[in-house]
C-alpha cells in the first residue's frame, strides 16, 4: 500500500492556510494513492479538519499546492473542487432541517456516471431506507444523521471523500457499523481521507496514518507498523 | 336583509372582498421578499420601487410600444426581474460579505433613486391604466357587485403564490434554495453554483413585485409613490409572518389584508394602524414571526 509506484491521486505539498488574520496551516505535506484509506491523527486543534477544508477550497485563504490527479486546486472554487470528484462529510454533519431525509440524500448533483445507486445504497443503510419519507432530516438520531452524510456523498459518482470525524459522540455499535461501512467502499474502490480523534477506530479502517500537529504533517505510521510505533504515537495525540 | 351588529351584509361582504384584494397584494410582495431574505439574508427595500417600475413598464409597453396587459404580465416582470439582476451582479453581490444592514442601506437608495427617476419624468398625479377587454364589467353576486378585474386579481395572486410555494417545498430546485439557504458554503461544496441560484433568487424576487406592479395597474393608478405608500406593509407583514418563512409570507398576506378590510367595517378608525398594531403584538409575544422558526 506504501509501494512508491502506486498511483497517487492526491498530493498536498506546503499547504498553509489562515483564517482572516490567523495563520493556522504551516506547511501540511502528505499523499493519498488510489484505493487507500489514510487518516489525518491529532489532537484537538491541531489542524485537521482545517486541512480537509482547504482541499475543498472552503478555506479560501491558502497557498502551497494541492495536486489531485494532476490537477491544481489551489484557487479552485469549492463547486469546481467537487466537480473533479472529491465530496466532503463535514464534522457537523450538515444535514439541512428544511429537508427530508429523501430530499438530503438526493441533494448532492451527480458529478460523475459511476455514483452508488439509490438502492445500493438503502442496503448500505438499512435505516435511512426505512425513514427515507417524510421525516425532516434533523429529526433522525445522530447515528442515522452520520449515515445520511456519508450516504448522500456516494451517490455522486465522486470517488475521493473526505470524511472528518464520522465517529465522533457516536455509541460503539453504530461505529462498528460505520467502521463496517468504510471498509465496504474501500471493497468500492473509493479513496478515503478520515479525520479521527478515536485512534482505535483509526488503526481498524485505516492503511496509513498521517499525524498532524501545530498546523504540520510530523509523522507518517503505516498501519501494520503500529505497534512499534505505539508510545510515539501515545506522545504525538497526547493520550 | 339581516344585518350584523348593526352593519349590512353589502358593506362587510365588500370589504372583506377589498381586504382579499389588498392582501392579495400584500401575499406576492412579501413573498418576493421573503424569498430574497431567505437566500441573500438582504432586506430588500427597493421592493416596492420594483413594484412601482411593474405597474410604469406595463404602462410604458401599452402607450409606447402598443403592447398589451396580457403580454405586459409575462414580459413585465420579465424586465424587472433583468434589471433585479443586473443590480444584483453590479451592487449587491458585493455586499454579501458585510453586515445585513449595509444591504438594507444599498436597496434603500436605490428605491430613492429609482422613485425619483419616476417622478422626475412622469410626475406625480398618476397615469390610467385601462383594464383589458376580457375582464371589464362584473358579476352581480346578488349580495354585492363583484368587479371581475378585481376577481381575477384574487386568482392570479392565489395562482402564482401557490406556484412559488410548490416550487421552493416541493421540487428538487427548491430542495437547493432551501438547502443554500440553511448552509450556502455546504451547498457550494457538492458542486452546485451557489452564487447564480443566489442571482436567480433575486431576480425571481423582485419579478414578483414586477408581477404584482402589473396586476395594481389598472386597479390605482400608475403612480411613482404607489410602491412608497405599500411597502411599509408590506414589511410589517414579512415580520408578522416570519421572516423567511414561504407560507408565512402568503397566508399573513391574505389574513392581514382581510382584517384590515373588517377593521374598516367595525372601527374604521383603526383601520391605518391595525396591521402594525398586531405587528407589535407578534414581536412581544413571538418574536420570530407566526410562522418563523425560534430563533
Amino acid at each position: 500500500m506504501t509501494d512508491p509506484a502506486a498511483n497517487v491521486l492526491l498530493k498536498v505539498s506546503d499547504l498553509q492556510g489562515w483564517y482572516g488574520e490567523s495563520h493556522v496551516l504551516h506547511g501540511i505535506d502528505f499523499e493519498v494513492h488510489q484505493g487507500e484509506v489514510v487518516t489525518l491523527l491529532g489532537r484537538n486543534g491541531a489542524g485537521k479538519t482545517t486541512t480537509l477544508l482547504a482541499i475543498m477550497g472552503i478555506l479560501a485563504k491558502r497557498t502551497g499546492s494541492i495536486s489531485f490527479q494532476g490537477t491544481e486546486l489551489i484557487g479552485m472554487q469549492p463547486r469546481h473542487v467537487a466537480r473533479q470528484g472529491i465530496a466532503l462529510c463535514p464534522e457537523e454533519r450538515g444535514i439541512f432541517s428544511s429537508l427530508s431525509v429523501e430530499e438530503n440524500l438526493m441533494l448532492p448533483p451527480r458529478i460523475a456516471e459511476d455514483g452508488l445507486s439509490v438502492e445500493r445504497i438503502y442496503k448500505l443503510f438499512p435505516n435511512l431506507y426505512e425513514r427515507r419519507s417524510g421525516n425532516q432530516g434533523t429529526k433522525l438520531s445522530g447515528g442515522e444523521q452520520q449515515m445520511l452524510a456519508i450516504a448522500r456523498i456516494l451517490r455522486t459518482g465522486a470517488k475521493f471523500l473526505l470524511l472528518d470525524e464520522p465517529t465522533e459522540g457516536l455509541a460503539p455499535v453504530i461505529v462498528q457499523q460505520i467502521g463496517h461501512t468504510i471498509a465496504a467502499l474501500k471493497d468500492e474502490g473509493f479513496t478515503i481521507v478520515l479525520v479521527e480523534q478515536n485512534f482505535r477506530f483509526a488503526a481498524s479502517v485505516a492503511d496509513r496514518h498521517y499525524v498532524v500537529d501545530q498546523g504540520k504533517v510530523v509523522d507518517m505510521i503505516p498501519n501494520d507498523q503500529l505497534e512499534e510505533n505505539s508510545q510515539k504515537l501515545h506522545d504525538y495525540l497526547g493520550v | 336583509m339581516f344585518e350584523l351588529l348593526g352593519i349590512p351584509p353589502q358593506v362587510l361582504l365588500g370589504q372583506i372582498l377589498l381586504g382579499l384584494i389588498n392582501g392579495s397584494f400584500y401575499a406576492v410582495l412579501s413573498l418576493g421578499l421573503a424569498v430574497i431574505f431567505g437566500l441573500l439574508n438582504i432586506i430588500n427595500f427597493a421592493h416596492g420601487a420594483l413594484y412601482m417600475a411593474g405597474a410604469f413598464v406595463a404602462w410604458m409597453l401599452l402607450h409606447y410600444l402598443g403592447i398589451g396587459y396580457w403580454p405586459a404580465l409575462i414580459l413585465a416582470p420579465l424586465i424587472v426581474g433583468a434589471f433585479g439582476i443586473l443590480m444584483e451582479r453590479t451592487m449587491l453581490s458585493r455586499l454579501y460579505h458585510l453586515d445585513h444592514l449595509y444591504g438594507l442601506l444599498l436597496t434603500f437608495g436605490l428605491a430613492l433613486i429609482i422613485q425619483g427617476l419616476f417622478r422626475n419624468y412622469y410626475g406625480i398625479s398618476g397615469l390610467a391604466y385601462q383594464i383589458p377587454d376580457l375582464l371589464s364589467g362584473g358579476q352581480n353576486l346578488g349580495f354585492m357587485y363583484l368587479p371581475n378585474y378585481r376577481a381575477w386579481v384574487v386568482i392570479a395572486s392565489v395562482l402564482v403564490c401557490f406556484s412559488t410555494w410548490f416550487m421552493i417545498e416541493k421540487t428538487r430546485l427548491g430542495a437547493y434554495l432551501r438547502a443554500a439557504t440553511e448552509n450556502p458554503t455546504l451547498v457550494g461544496a457538492f458542486g452546485i453554483n451557489v452564487p447564480l441560484m443566489i442571482m436567480l433568487t433575486y431576480g425571481f424576487g423582485v419579478a414578483l413585485a414586477g408581477f404584482a406592479g402589473v396586476l395594481a395597474a389598472p386597479i390605482y393608478s400608475v403612480n411613482p409613490t404607489m410602491g412608497e405608500q405599500l411597502i411599509i406593509v408590506v414589511f410589517a407583514v414579512v415580520v408578522i409572518g416570519g421572516m423567511g418563512s414561504i407560507m408565512g409570507a402568503i397566508v399573513t398576506g391574505y389574513m392581514l389584508g382581510i382584517i384590515e378590510g373588517l377593521t374598516r367595517v367595525f372601527y374604521p378608525e383603526g383601520s391605518a394602524v391595525v396591521i402594525f398594531v398586531i405587528m407589535a403584538i407578534v414581536l412581544m409575544i413571538k418574536p420570530e414571526g407566526l410562522f418563523g422558526r425560534p430563533v
